[in-house]
């Protein structure tokens, strides 16, 4: 039954943005799907490898922004080998010989040559967003190649990229005639910028919000930056090494001062702790705080520029802060909503500075924390209660403990109870990265409890196939699971195979699932690509189904076996 | 600060009397229980849920869905089980549940005390972990198994050290991909050219840490050679020094490198002669010199470290002119 003309619907369908919706929507009946396709403008697509660029653009005829991402998470952990795939040109190449007007890109963990970048910008014309997270493969010739081609640019964000920086000018290459520049970030790039461009090409940008600069950059010339573009938002900071009693840090605290409408600061990929106060006088307006690249900054320094954030919703942070960083943080960000502890030093166990206490005092003063992600020496059951208690509103919730088995040092328990704790009280958890010394039990409090969950992250955990079982069986709304070290086996992946189809993905490595295994779920599912990772070749010399299967990664899929795989990947 | 168990002030437990004094949680006055009170909601009881603490809209629910029991036990007594109850999972877990565990349970009226009591000050060698505290409420095991495993059981009354299942888990050396960091935050400590080296310990090994090899079978890593479109793989594993790799890499790319120079040098050539032997890769002395790719993404000159520890670190290798080396280094010093 459809009453209405098809522009009234159409009108309608305007003011469903997200993506979840939009598809509902257009499952309801075959005249909306028809007007839902043809008015989609923006699509995500979680998996690039489940659809093909051809389907995409056959579907959506009006597409204008793209959102895709390759490579398993586990990729950003060195799990995932270099070339394994995601590679971005067959969908650049696809949209470019449509009619597609692509206005805006953006990918994670994905592989993007340099000719996908030039192709890119030869081919839209009205191209306006290139967002790139997590991504590889191209070089600053690449950028360069999207700076003088894309004429209506408004934003180039480059966020933790493997950028081979051949230090080309391609900063230079944005022509006079770009002054359409809102966001700019390139503080992943390792190379020199040519100073010079960068302060013009900022001062013919007067729309730009969000200017994000890379160690190179030094103090004064981001003082120069800032007296032309006191409208910022936003604001990473390169390097930040001076004299205090320099002529330049006078002038930048003039500066910083000029700046009222900043609201995120970032960066401080260089830092003279001694030199913060200059920062103050802005501090105070922050919702965003990034200082999780910047460990020379810690201690009391620390602690005073975090008593000037007393807006801050979102803090992202080293372990250096300490249990009494903390501390001061639960006492004067009471707007907390997000809270990331980064390792400092990883891989010196027993220098990590925040313990439970840390986070239990934040839970106790942020009660509007939401969302964490937090690297620590130990927690305890009893913490995590507390936790549990006091923050009931979690919708990520990522525990890493530095020994991964580590239990309650206090109890000697495992933290089944713990994160148990967590799932019953965060009725929204919609994340959740476990840690510690974990058995079975954890599973079981998850599956019951977490009916939210669509993303959880297990390592070192469980003592059985009841585990994987419990998680499989309770979570309904599971969308992906990625498991490292763990005794799942065979049985557990082959209970329920159909489940799988209602996820996006499934990644197991160093768990106990056979050859024998994997063919069996790829053979009931056709609607899944089942991949077995396998680098040390053995693979090819000893096809035995009994042999464990070193990584395994699943996916549904509506395209079949992809075909750039490399060599080391098998696709059952 | 509304925290969840402040609706549910009768039932919550006394979590602060299993916790050390020195430390202060923050926890609200309400939450200090009267042991007594306490402890009869978590007293034995058997049968079907009837008292208050337990929702009343879920009755139905609860009926199929879930048992408990609950007992009190000395904790104090013994660590061991004395009594083998199947359980979900075949070896002592010390989780205290009293939970009404239906599943929509929208009102938490008890607070399920994942807790366990078993307290702080646990002489490590003894098995139950257990308090002085002789108020300790206990295990009130209440678990819904799935559907298919509805039995009753009675956890064991003290969990031993953990856990049988668990101890096939040994601690992890350094592992590769843990912890789960991307490798721009791995380096941190080192790259930063602040002031940071005098403040804090150590940082070296943090650059030295190796990543373990994820199997023991050859160590296959890449092998380029600058000028050579074609690479080898090389197993490590055959190898037990610098000198014999370096042997591994003449003996690799005499022939590519011999052919590569025929091709570009265009006409008619006798591949048998003019062979070179390519040496000198590790001292700088000859036409190529070896650096590799680390765990890290870093690329560093081969021969620093000893072997073994480059062998756990190395990710490819790669032969470059030497000529070149020093162009690199000469850019390499605006890298950090």
């Amino acid at each position: 039954m459809n009453y209405f003309p098809d522009e009234v619907l159409e009108h309608v369908f305007d003011f469903i943005t997200s993506h979840k919706d939009r598809n509902s929507v257009s499952l309801v009946c075959k005249s909306w799907y028809k007007i839902e396709r043809y008015s989609r403008q923006r699509v995500f697509i979680g998996n690039c490898y489940s659809i093909s660029p051809e389907r995409l653009i056959a579907r959506f005829p009006g597409l204008k922004s793209l959102t895709l991402k390759g490579k398993p998470h586990f990729a950003d952990f060195n799990l995932v080998p270099h070339d394994w795939g995601g590679f971005v040109y067959p969908w650049i190449e696809a949209l470019a010989k449509s009619r597609i007007g692509l206005e805006e890109l953006r990918l994670k963990r994905m592989v993007v040559s340099d000719e996908s970048l030039e192709l890119l910008s030869k081919s839209f014309v009205n191209f306006k967003s290139l967002v790139l997270v997590s991504c590889e493969g191209f070089t600053t010739d690449g950028l360069a190649a999207i700076a003088a081609n894309c004429r209506f640019l408004r934003e180039l964000d480059l966020q933790e990229n493997e950028v081979d920086d051949h230090r080309g000018h391609w900063l230079s290459c944005f022509p006079e005639s770009c002054t359409s520049l809102i966001s700019l970030n390139f503080a992943c790039l390792r190379g020199e910028v040519n100073l010079g461009a960068l302060e013009r090409l900022v001062s013919r940008s007067p729309n730009l919000k969000s200017l994000r600069l890379n160690r190179a950059v030094p103090l004064d010339t981001l003082q120069k930056l800032l007296m032309r573009a006191p409208q910022l938002v936003d604001l990473g900071i390169g390097s930040y090494v001076h004299d205090p009693f320099s002529e330049a840090y006078n002038k930048l605290k003039i500066a910083i001062q000029r700046c009222k409408s900043i609201r995120s600061l970032s960066g401080f990929l260089e830092v003279a702790p001694h030199c913060m106060s200059a920062i103050y006088p802005i501090c105070g307006n922050l919702t965003f705080l990034n200082l999780s690249y910047a460990p020379g900054l810690h201690g009391n320094k620390l602690m005073k520029l975090i008593q000037h954030c007393r807006k801050l919703q979102r803090l992202w942070i080293l372990d250096c802060i300490g249990d009494k960083g903390l501390g001061v943080v639960a006492l004067t960000c009471k707007e907390l909503q997000e809270l990331r502890v980064f390792p400092s030093d990883p891989f010196e166990a027993g220098n990590a500075a925040v313990t439970e206490e840390g986070l239990v005092l934040v839970s106790a003063g942020c009660p509007k924390l939401n969302s964490l992600l937090y690297f620590c020496q130990q927690m305890t059951n009893a913490a995590l209660i507390t936790v549990a208690k006091n923050c009931p509103n979690f919708i990520r919730f990522r525990l890493c403990i530095l020994d991964p088995i580590k239990p309650d040092p206090v109890t000697n328990q495992p933290l089944d109870e713990g994160f148990g704790a967590i799932v019953q009280s965060c009725k929204g958890l919609k994340r959740l990265s476990l840690s510690g010394l974990l058995t079975d039990q954890v599973f079981l409090y998850i599956g019951m409890y977490a009916e939210q969950l669509e993303m959880l992250s297990i390592a070192f955990a469980a003592d059985s196939d009841k585990g994987m079982l419990y998680v499989l069986n309770g979570c309904k709304k599971l969308r992906k699971l990625e498991i490292r070290d763990c005794p799942f086996g065979d049985a557990a992946l082959l209970e329920d195979v159909g489940k799988y189809e209602t996820m996006r993905s499934l990644w197991m490595s160093s768990c106990e699932v056979t050859l024998g295994g994997c063919k069996a779920v790829a053979e009931k599912m056709p609607s899944l690509n089942v991949e077995i990772i396998d680098e040390s070749e053995q693979m090819e010399f000893n096809l035995d189904d009994k042999q464990k299967v070193d990584k395994m990664y699943l996916y549904r899929t509506l395209v079949g076996h992809r075909k750039d795989a490399p060599e080391y990947v098998w696709i059952l | 600060m509304e925290s969840g168990c402040s609706k549910n002030v009768e039932s919550c437990p006394k979590l602060l009397d299993l916790i050390p004094q020195e430390r202060e949680w923050h926890l609200k006055r309400e939450e200090r229980r009267d042991g007594s009170s306490e402890e009869k909601k978590l007293e034995l009881r058997l049968g079907p849920p009837g008292e208050s603490n337990w929702s009343n809209k879920n009755n139905t629910e609860r009926d199929e869905s879930l048992l408990s029991l609950g007992y009190f036990s000395s904790m104090k007594s013994n660590g061991k089980q004395t009594h083998k109850f199947p359980c979900p999972e075949d070896h002592p877990v010390g989780s205290v549940l009293s939970t009404p565990w239906a599943k929509n349970h929208h009102q938490q009226q008890t607070m399920p005390p994942f807790l366990q009591f078993p307290s702080t000050t646990a002489p490590p060698q003894t098995l139950p972990v257990i308090a002085k505290e002789s108020s300790q409420p206990c295990c009130n095991k209440a678990v819904d198994l799935q559907e298919a495993e509805r039995k009753a059981f009675k956890p064991p009354a003290n969990t031993a050290v953990p856990l049988n299942g668990s101890q096939k888990r040994t601690a992890p050396g350094p592992v590769v991909g843990w912890p789960p960091i991307r490798s721009i935050r791995k380096n941190l400590a080192n790259s930063s050219s602040s002031k940071l080296a005098s403040e804090s310990p150590t940082h070296k090994a943090a650059n030295e840490k190796p990543a373990a090899e994820p199997n023991g079978k050859g160590l296959f890593v890449k092998i380029n050679m600058d000028g050579v479109p074609i690479g080898r793989k090389v197993d490590l594993k055959a190898y037990d020094s610098y000198e014999k790799l370096s042997t591994a890499v003449d003996e690799l790319f005499r022939g590519l490198l011999a052919a590569q120079r025929d091709s570009s040098a265009g006409g008619i050539v006798n591949k048998q002669e003019e062979e070179k032997a390519i040496t000198g890769v590790l001292d700088g002395s000859g036409e190529y010199t070896l650096v590799y790719e680390d765990n890290e993404g870093d690329s560093m000159l081969v021969g620093d470290v000893p072997w073994h520890m480059f062998v756990s670190t190395v990710k490819r290798l790669r032969a470059l002119k030497s000529s070149e080396l020093s162009a690199l280094s000469r850019e390499c010093r605006f890298y950090y």
